[in-house]
Parts: structure tokens; C-alpha cells; sequence
């Protein structure tokens, strides 16, 4: 019987901490100090109230220019175990100003899965960038709305409305959910949520940030509805020839669905773009999986898999830190405003304050998030 | 429809908890009360919301 205590209670210890860290970790507060230029703060529920109350009801940060033009979207938070697509989108929400056009910034299309990390993956739970006045700490989030918020999964996930057979974990992936329904599961009402907001205010171009593992061959590119084809090739050149940072270019493939990049430029006027930078945390020959290997990219086990000819991107000793993958996400959307404005003088998007790559990697990360402490009032929201 | 499978499996959930805290107390065997604590455990944190 005291044996039977002492593992019942070893048990009960167990169970107390891991759900008192689980707990702490799905609900860390980060802090989003807005830049003068967000003018409106608006829920995604406003578009579509399916989502309304869920953990998928977040935060909208909407731009406006002194001179009208373009509606561009850029979503942060697709997949969060790729942060720099989420901090890269929290630079334009705390730094942005718009002197043309409109940006909406989502800083967690899938809020859900940035409260869970992989199960059986041994995530850290969350991490922090250094700055100037402290740290700013961040949920680490997976690939997958949390399975508190949707489960069970099905045997076979079957895309609506095309019908197509994906994984049946893809049930929970963002990106394998466009255009969602109304009536479908928390995933599909997002997407549904977010394809009514893309028609509602009639918004031009989306942006989806992601990073990939090195061993996969949609890497250090531009994925693109052929809606916006023209844009994204002279975006490619552009950044592959001035800023040191090869970026290609691949078109979305007409019958893989529920990616963003195909399904809102095929279910709205807008347009679909997906970046993707290198994450060599996400690689299977990983080593440690430690919030150092996610911040610096190094990784001995992953540089030994390129000497092997197994990845589709170079790593060396240095790694992919933090500064490039963002500064990569930064330059790529303000080349392609850049360039949009180049193609539709009538129509153009012309933003401020936002560093290129190469201030990212000088200067680093940390620099360009602002201090909660110093906020003015009614200035600072939480994710 | 989706509610409905879900309250399902929270109640299998429970289930398959009870019956493991139930083996626990049974046993004899000291490794099959480690075994059925480690066990457990990924239950308890589903059915309380936790992870």
C-alpha cells in the first residue's frame, strides 16, 4: 500500500507540473505595442461570427495611408512553429506607416496552433528575443490547430470543395484548409473567416509567411497564384540580385488544395503569395531541439546532411539565426509593395519604417520590437 | 455533428482513465503500477483540457 502511494503520488506530481507548464504556456501573453500607423484593431469574428468566442478569434492590425491604393494582407502565424513568419509580421504591426494604401497584419491566423507544440516532439514551449529593454517571450506553437480546440481527426481529411484526399492530420493545418466553409471544422470556419474579410475589403494581394526544412524543395522561394505570376518573378529577380539573398520562384500547383497561395486566388480577386525562408529546426535529422537550435539555425547533424547532397538549401556552420530568416520575410514583402506599386501606378502600396534584410541581420531582430512598458495607452494589444 | 464525436471521445477518454487508475489500484506487480501511472498520464492531461 505505501508503495502504491509513492507512485501515486510521483504520478499525481507528474500531472501537476506538466499541467501547470502546458497551462502557463497556452496562455502567455505577448504584447503588441502598435505603431502610430495601425489605425483600426479589429477581431476576425467581425467577418464571420463561426469564430466568434474560439481560440482562432484573433487580432486584425489595419493600416491606412494618407493616400488611398492597394489592400495588402500579409498573415503571420499560418504554421507558428515558424516564428519568423510571425515575427516578421510583428515588425510591420509595431513599425509600419503607410503613406499609400492599406495593410491588414495578422500576427496569428492559426491562434489555436500557437498555443499547443508537437506532440511527442519535445518543443520548447516558448522563446524569447533579446531586445534593447529585456526580453520579449513568444509561444513556440506547431504546424497544427490544437487538438483541445478540434479533435478527434478523421481516418482521411477530404478537402472541401475540391474533394481531394490529404493527410488526415492536415484536418488541422491552415494551410490545407482554404477556403474553409461556414459550417466545417474550427480550421475550415477560419479560413472561411478570412476569405470573407479578403472579399469584404476587397484586398489585392496576400501575403502567407512560412519557413521550411532545409530538406524540403519548397524553400527560399516565392509561391504564387498565377493571378500574380508577373509580380512574384520580378520580386524573385529583384531580391536574388540587390539584397544577397537568393529568392526563387515556383508556381501553385492547379490541383493541390487547400494551400493558400491556390485557393484565394481562385475563390476572390485576390491574389496569393507564400514566402518561405530556410528553418533548419524543422529538419528530421535534427539534433537538440532546444530554443538555442530555433534562434541560431546551427545544427551539426543538418550541415552533415548537405555534405550528403540531401538539401534543397545551403547551411554551413554559421546556421539560419533568427535576423536573416526575418529580414528575408521583411525584404520580400516591402520589394513586393514595391514592385506592385512599379506594375499599378493607379493603385499603389508604399509603407515606411520597416528594415530590409540587411538592418534585420546589422542591427538584429530585438531592435524592431517595441517596449510594452513604454506604450500609450489603448497602443498595446495581446496575442 | 462534430460536438457530438467530440463528447464521445471525452467520455472514452474518461473511460480508459478510470479503468487504468482502476488496474493501478488491482495490480500486485510493481512495474505494471509504473507502467499504468506513465500511462496514465497523457489521458488525465487530455481529459482536463491540458494538453
Amino acid at each position: 500500500m505505501i508503495r502504491k502511494l509513492v507512485f501515486g503520488f510521483a504520478g499525481l506530481a507528474l500531472l501537476v507540473f506538466s499541467g501547470i507548464s502546458f497551462y502557463q504556456s497556452r496562455r502567455l501573453k505577448e504584447p503588441v505595442v502598435v505603431s502610430d500607423g495601425v489605425t483600426q484593431v479589429v477581431r476576425l469574428s467581425k467577418y464571420f461570427s463561426g469564430v466568434e468566442g474560439t481560440a482562432n478569434d484573433c487580432n486584425m492590425y489595419i493600416l491606412e495611408g494618407k493616400e488611398p491604393g492597394a489592400t495588402f494582407c500579409i498573415l503571420g502565424g499560418t504554421h507558428p512553429e515558424e516564428p519568423a513568419g510571425r515575427l516578421a509580421a510583428w515588425i510591420f504591426a509595431e513599425n509600419a506607416v503607410l503613406q499609400k494604401g492599406r495593410l491588414i497584419v495578422v500576427l496569428s491566423a492559426n491562434r489555436s496552433a500557437t498555443t499547443v507544440t508537437r506532440v511527442g516532439g519535445a518543443y520548447p514551449p516558448e522563446f524569447s528575443i533579446p531586445t534593447s529593454w529585456g526580453e520579449q517571450g513568444f509561444r513556440m506553437g506547431d504546424r497544427w490547430s490544437n487538438p483541445l480546440d478540434q479533435w478527434p481527426d478523421p481516418e482521411v481529411y477530404i478537402h472541401y470543395p475540391s474533394g481531394q484526399y490529404l493527410a488526415y492530420v492536415d484536418v488541422r493545418n491552415l494551410n490545407r484548409c482554404w477556403p474553409g466553409r461556414p459550417n466545417g471544422t474550427l480550421t475550415e470556419r477560419t479560413t472561411y473567416a478570412f476569405m470573407e474579410m479578403i472579399r469584404k475589403e476587397k484586398v489585392d494581394i496576400v501575403i502567407d509567411l512560412h519557413e521550411a526544412e532545409l530538406q524540403y524543395p519548397v524553400i527560399s522561394t516565392i509561391v504564387s497564384h498565377e493571378k500574380a505570376q508577373d509580380l512574384a518573378a520580378i520580386v524573385s529577380m529583384t531580391l536574388t540580385d540587390m539584397e544577397g539573398f537568393k529568392m526563387g520562384m515556383e508556381f501553385s500547383p492547379k490541383n493541390l488544395h487547400g494551400l493558400s497561395h491556390r485557393e484565394i486566388g481562385d475563390f476572390s480577386d485576390a491574389a496569393g503569395l507564400l514566402f518561405e525562408a530556410p528553418e533548419p529546426f524543422l529538419d528530421a535529422t535534427r539534433g537538440k531541439t532546444n530554443t538555442e537550435q530555433l534562434l541560431t539555425g546551427k545544427d551539426d547533424f543538418v550541415v552533415r546532411a548537405g555534405q550528403h547532397g540531401l538539401l534543397f538549401e545551403k547551411i554551413d556552420a554559421n546556421g539560419w539565426p533568427i535576423d536573416k530568416r526575418v529580414g528575408r520575410h521583411t525584404s520580400a514583402v516591402l520589394q513586393t509593395m514595391v514592385s506592385w506599386t512599379e506594375m499599378h501606378p493607379d493603385k499603389p502600396m508604399v509603407c515606411d519604417s520597416i528594415p530590409r534584410y540587411a538592418d534585420v541581420v546589422a542591427r538584429g531582430l530585438g531592435q524592431y520590437l517595441r517596449n510594452p512598458a513604454l506604450a500609450k495607452p489603448g497602443r498595446i494589444w495581446y496575442e | 455533428m462534430d460536438i457530438i464525436i467530440t463528447f464521445i471521445y471525452y467520455c472514452l477518454v474518461a473511460f480508459v482513465s478510470a479503468v487504468l487508475i482502476y488496474n493501478f489500484f488491482k495490480t500486485k506487480e510493481w512495474q505494471k503500477e509504473v507502467l499504468t501511472i506513465i500511462v496514465v498520464l497523457p489521458f488525465l492531461l487530455r481529459l482536463f483540457m491540458l494538453k
